[in-house]
């Protein structure tokens, strides 16, 4: 009995990556996030859909610790989240994070963005880290644009080269905060085309998006949250054929009309 | 008509003006750069030493802090700077001393300006790679809030420029201590004056000139 119950343990502790175990949250007297139990395996990718003032946000941000809880667990690949300090900036740099308004260093290029953490975090040397970052920035499609500066760039470029910056630190999972809502039209696809792909090459990754498209293609599973708490978690195409709860069926019914 | 600069070293003592300015300049910038990291620390101790220090020593008239340097700290504590037996080293010594520690609250205040323009996501982004606080401090925030406030530590590097002057307080042999003495003993006060006065500002005219342009330059691009 006790050999195969430590089996199981060793099974999921090394295919477990995020673990979020009766996360609570307050703003104030706000209850943001409520008793969020929430575990992604090692390679999965994770669509968290629902109403504005949700918690979306707040519960990317609390996984790599933007902002504290105020009780509950938080594991990255077994290991609990530290306060604030060194070891919390070297676990950080592990889980990459994308945001809605991209947040490139203004003043610095292309090139130096997707350098600095290499540099600076893990001690890369100079020559490699530019290899890196330029093989990088070929991969999402802005090579060309290493010299330039963010704002001389559109925002789907800036956004790749967001992705770019993230992955240069080897992370073992992405967060994504509504990725592709800042941008116009015409360059929600180029910012989508990088995510699939990332998808498709096993990264593990948490996006916050209302792309319906995206995560009927490439997501395992969409968690829908409402009022801080997870309501309803399915596989996509499940979650949006056929939602369970009324709270999705009521929240899809509005963002289907337009 | 210039006779009366005969034995008087104008140009001397506006070297020493132009040391005072330089070394103050450098002493209160690092010292300002400091106390701003400590006014947005997330360490309270910090914050509080940093406000404290600001809100006492910005309102200390200059007078007062260099003169106190001079008697509190050299005569009472014995405080010499290195410079025990040479008296004029030490006073200068300990006019830098006060003036940075006095400019430098102007600085810092300068600077914590210029961080607010700073938008957080710059900051959250830094830290989501990992970088510790000072880092993200030293490599993402100050660049940029340091290029936001050119133009008002230009400002701030004028205003240190003409407080040299106060040092003459303590005995310091700068411009304005030669003027005094000028005054005293020649007729021609009014020339005097004019010479002196042009003097400032050549000193300080460049600087605003150059860093107006620097400011320009080096604005970040949002
Ligand atoms: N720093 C903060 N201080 C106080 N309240 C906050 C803070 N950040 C978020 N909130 C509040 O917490 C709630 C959840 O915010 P959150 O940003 O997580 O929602 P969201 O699901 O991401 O919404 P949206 O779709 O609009 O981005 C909102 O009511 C918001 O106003
Ligand atoms: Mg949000």
């Amino acid at each position: 009995m006790t050999e195969v119950s430590v089996a199981k343990d060793v099974v999921a502790g090394t295919s477990d990556l995020v673990v979020l175990k009766s996360v609570n949250k307050h703003f104030g007297a706000l209850h943001v996030l409520q008793d969020i139990d929430l575990t992604i395996a090692t390679g999965e990718v994770v669509v968290v859909i629902g109403p504005s003032g949700s918690g979306k946000s707040t519960l990317c941000r609390t996984i790599n610790r933007l902002e504290g809880v105020d009780s509950g667990e938080i594991l990255i690949d077994g290991k609990p989240l530290p306060a604030e300090g060194k070891e919390l900036a070297r676990l950080r740099a592990d889980v990459g994070m994308v945001f809605q308004s991209f947040n490139l260093f203004a003043h610095k290029t292309v090139l130096e963005n997707v350098m600095l953490g290499q540099l600076k975090v893990r001690k890369t040397d100079k020559q490699k880290a530019e290899e890196k970052a330029r093989a990088l920035l070929d991969r999402v499609g802005v090579g060309t644009q290493a010299d330039k500066y963010p704002a001389q760039l559109s925002g789907g470029q800036q956004q790749r080269v967001a992705i770019a910056r993230a992955l240069a630190m080897d992370p073992k999972v992405m967060l994504f905060d509504e990725p592709t809502s800042a941008l116009d039209p015409e360059m929600i696809n180029e910012v989508l085309e990088v995510m699939q792909q990332l998808a498709r090459d096993g990264m593990t990754m948490v996006v916050v998006t209302h792309e319906m498209g995206f995560a009927r293609s490439a997501a395992n599973r969409v968690v829908f949250m409402a009022d801080g708490r997870i309501v309803e978690e399915a596989v996509p195409d499940q979650f949006f054929s056929n939602p369970r709860s009324d709270r999705a069926k009521d929240f899809l019914s509005k963002i289907l009309h337009h | 008509m210039f006779d009366f600069l005969e034995g008087y070293d104008v140009l001397g003592a506006f070297w020493t003006t132009v040391q005072l300015t330089l070394l103050s300049a450098v002493g209160s910038l690092v010292w300002g750069t400091i106390l701003a990291g400590m006014r947005v620390s997330p360490v309270p101790l910090m914050r509080g030493f940093g406000t404290a220090y600001v809100n006492i020593v910005r309102n200390i008239p200059l007078t007062v802090i260099i003169v106190f340097t001079s008697l509190g700290l050299a005569n009472v504590f014995g405080v010499t700077l290195g410079a025990s037996g040479d008296f004029a080293t030490m006073f200068f010594r300990l006019a830098v001393l006060g003036l940075s520690a006095y400019t430098a609250t102007f600085v810092c205040e300068a600077l914590r300006s210029g961080i607010n323009t700073v938008p957080v996501g710059q900051a959250e982004a830094a830290r989501a790679i990992g970088l510790s606080f000072t880092q993200v401090l030293t490599l993402i925030v100050l660049p940029q809030a340091f290029r936001t406030v050119i133009g008002p530590l230009a400002n701030v590097l004028i205003a240190l420029t003409k407080n040299t002057t106060v040092a003459a307080a303590i005995g310091v042999a700068e411009a304005a201590a030669l003027m005094k003495t000028m005054i005293e003993n020649e007729a021609q006060l009014l020339l005097i004056a004019t010479i002196f006065a042009l003097g400032f500002v050549v000193l300080t005219l460049p600087t605003g000139l150059l860093l107006g342009w620097l400011s320009k330059r080096l604005a970040v691009k949002r």
